[in-house]
């Protein structure tokens, strides 16, 4: 069922369209990442759906509330954790969260939340001495704790080192599994790929491609690659030429193809025909950062 | 507990952190008293004052210092800042109004006003034996009508300026003037013809004029209660019109 729906979503800033016909639908439970370049429209997207933006054109509801003339009731069901916003300085992460708690009339335990965020040991701590990965995890808590049914998290791990972002994912497939659903602004892929169980492409605005992480790769062009040393001379014409091949290079004389499944099949057996080996043979998903490059305009020459 | 008393709590403990802020709008202006209190020639009856003492005329122009320092010099900087670093943003994603945290530093640098003339007014009685107001009720009035007047100027220089920076350069420029109007290098009852009744048309002058009466022992004239009045109603309208959340 979904818990999210948007449709025909459109936005401009000055005349410049920032979002321009976007829908899609979040089901309950799900964690559904929002993926694109710099100024794709995701933050816009993310905050039209919790209330902060209004929108031009369009849709929205959120467990069946219209984030713009239901604000207030929405508040109550959508936790946030947005990009360049803090809380005060000389506040401490406990008294955040007091604070925070005190808004809604059946908060979660903050001792709780800090125990598993890791943030026991510094609730004495003021907002100014924190680190950027304790922050981040404040905010997730902060994010936490009206037990909203839908968190909306804005780049989150951007600024963590790698075991940081590891243990944010953690606690993010936690949060989910405690029944809470997950839109997931980011553009890292590896991150999108760990968490999401479905995928927004957005670019320039508009969704470019919409599906399950392994459904976003198998539909990028050239979404399998082998590459392996022939033990002769084989013609890179003759492999351009096989069945879905997307692209053929060739570097020290190990030779890289990339297409489909397909395309391997034919290459083994042109290989075979020839009479050669394919030495050192590896053959490989593209990541989702092909498919990624393969499905947005944005950073192409 | 509702979340505006928690937001109000939360804000008078923040408050409570800067010592800046607490030396400069509470105890700067009682200390100033006491430094001017303590130049014997300006404990001596002045006949060219009416007969009063230069000690006299600063415990209205203490009291509205510590209405600058809170205005023009710390709020504006408090909210520009909250803005700028989104922390209003974030409140407006919760069940809270962001116009809650306004509300709460208006009342805690009204609160610290209000302790800081509290002081000075107990200093100069104590240490000088200035009267505290021969016209308590006005001289009450005058003071409530002078410290809207000066939180409104604070909203008002918050809505006009993007960041914390910003509102603390903007906040410099007049706090010349600001404190040249109030008195505070020349008392305004002192200031001659013409520039008096120029200064009696500024928001500190017709307050100092109107706290000057009230500690004589008369009402304030209806003009500087005016005078102040409207200017006071044009900063929050221009602070309405522009303040923005984000």
């Amino acid at each position: 069922m979904a818990i999210i729906e948007v449709a025909g979503l459109r936005k401009a800033y000055g005349g410049r369209p920032v979002v321009d016909g976007v829908s899609f639908s979040v089901d309950d439970g799900e964690i559904f990442g929002i993926l694109g370049p710099n100024g794709a429209g995701k933050t816009t997207t993310v905050e039209c759906v919790s209330g902060l933006r209004v929108a031009d054109e369009g849709r929205v509801r959120v467990a069946g509330l219209d984030p713009v003339a239901e604000r207030e009731a929405l508040t109550r069901v959508v936790g946030v954790q947005l990009q360049r916003s803090e809380v005060q300085e000389k506040l401490t992460v406990r008294e955040a969260l007091e604070l925070y708690a005190a808004f809604y009339e059946r908060p979660a335990d903050w001792r709780e939340l800090v125990e598993e965020l890791g943030l026991a040991d510094r609730i004495g701590a003021r907002f100014g001495k924190l680190s950027g990965g304790q922050r981040q995890r404040l905010f997730i808590a902060l994010a936490l704790i009206g037990r909203p049914r839908v968190v909306v998290l804005d780049e989150l791990t951007t600024g963590l080192d790698p075991r940081g972002r590891r243990n944010t994912w953690r606690l993010i497939e936690r949060v989910r599994d405690s029944g809470v659903t997950v839109v997931l602004v980011t553009h890292f892929m590896e991150e999108a790929r760990h968490l999401c169980d479905r995928v927004a492409l957005i670019d320039g605005g508009r969704i470019t491609a919409l599906d399950t992480p392994v459904g976003l790769i198998g539909r990028a062009a050239g979404s399998t690659v082998m590459s392996f040393v022939p033990s002769g001379p084989l013609p890179e014409g003759e492999l351009a030429a096989l069945p879905g091949a997307t692209d053929v290079a060739r570097k020290d004389g190990r030779v890289t193809v990339r297409g489909s499944e397909e395309t391997v099949n034919a290459a083994m057996a042109l290989i075979a025909r020839r009479g050669l080996t394919a030495g050192r043979l590896r053959v490989e998903s593209a990541s989702l950062d092909d498919a990624y490059l393969d499905l947005t305009e944005g950073d192409r020459p | 507990m509702t979340a505006t008393t928690v937001v109000l709590r939360t804000e008078a403990r923040l408050f409570a952190r800067e010592p800046g802020a607490l030396f400069w709008i509470v105890a700067f202006p009682a200390l100033l008293l006491t430094a001017l209190g303590l130049v014997p020639a300006f404990r001596e009856v002045d006949e060219e004052l009416d007969g009063l003492r230069v000690v006299d005329l600063y415990v209205p122009i203490a009291v509205l210092l510590a209405m600058i320092m809170a205005g023009v010099q710390s709020m504006p900087v408090v909210l520009s800042g909250y803005r700028e670093r989104g922390i209003l943003r974030r409140l407006s994603a919760t069940p809270a109004r962001p116009s809650s945290l306004l509300a709460a530093q208006l009342a805690v640098h009204g609160g610290a006003v209000l302790v800081a003339v509290a002081l000075t007014l107990a200093v100069g009685w104590l240490a000088f034996d200035v009267e505290p107001a021969g016209q308590p009720v006005g001289y009450g009035l005058a003071v409530l009508l002078a410290a809207f007047t000066s939180l409104a100027l604070g909203g008002m220089i918050a809505a006009l300026t993007p960041s914390a920076k910003a509102a603390q350069t903007l906040g410099l420029v007049i706090f010349f003037p600001a404190m040249f109007s109030a008195g505070v290098y020349v008392p305004v009852s002192t200031m001659p013809g013409l520039l008096g009744d120029v200064v009696e048309l500024t928001p500190f002058g017709a307050s100092a004029a109107a706290l000057d009466r009230a500690a004589a022992g008369n009402w304030p004239h209806g003009l500087d209660v005016a005078v102040t009045g409207v200017w006071g109603l044009l900063f929050l309208g221009v602070a309405a019109r522009w303040f923005r959340w984000e």
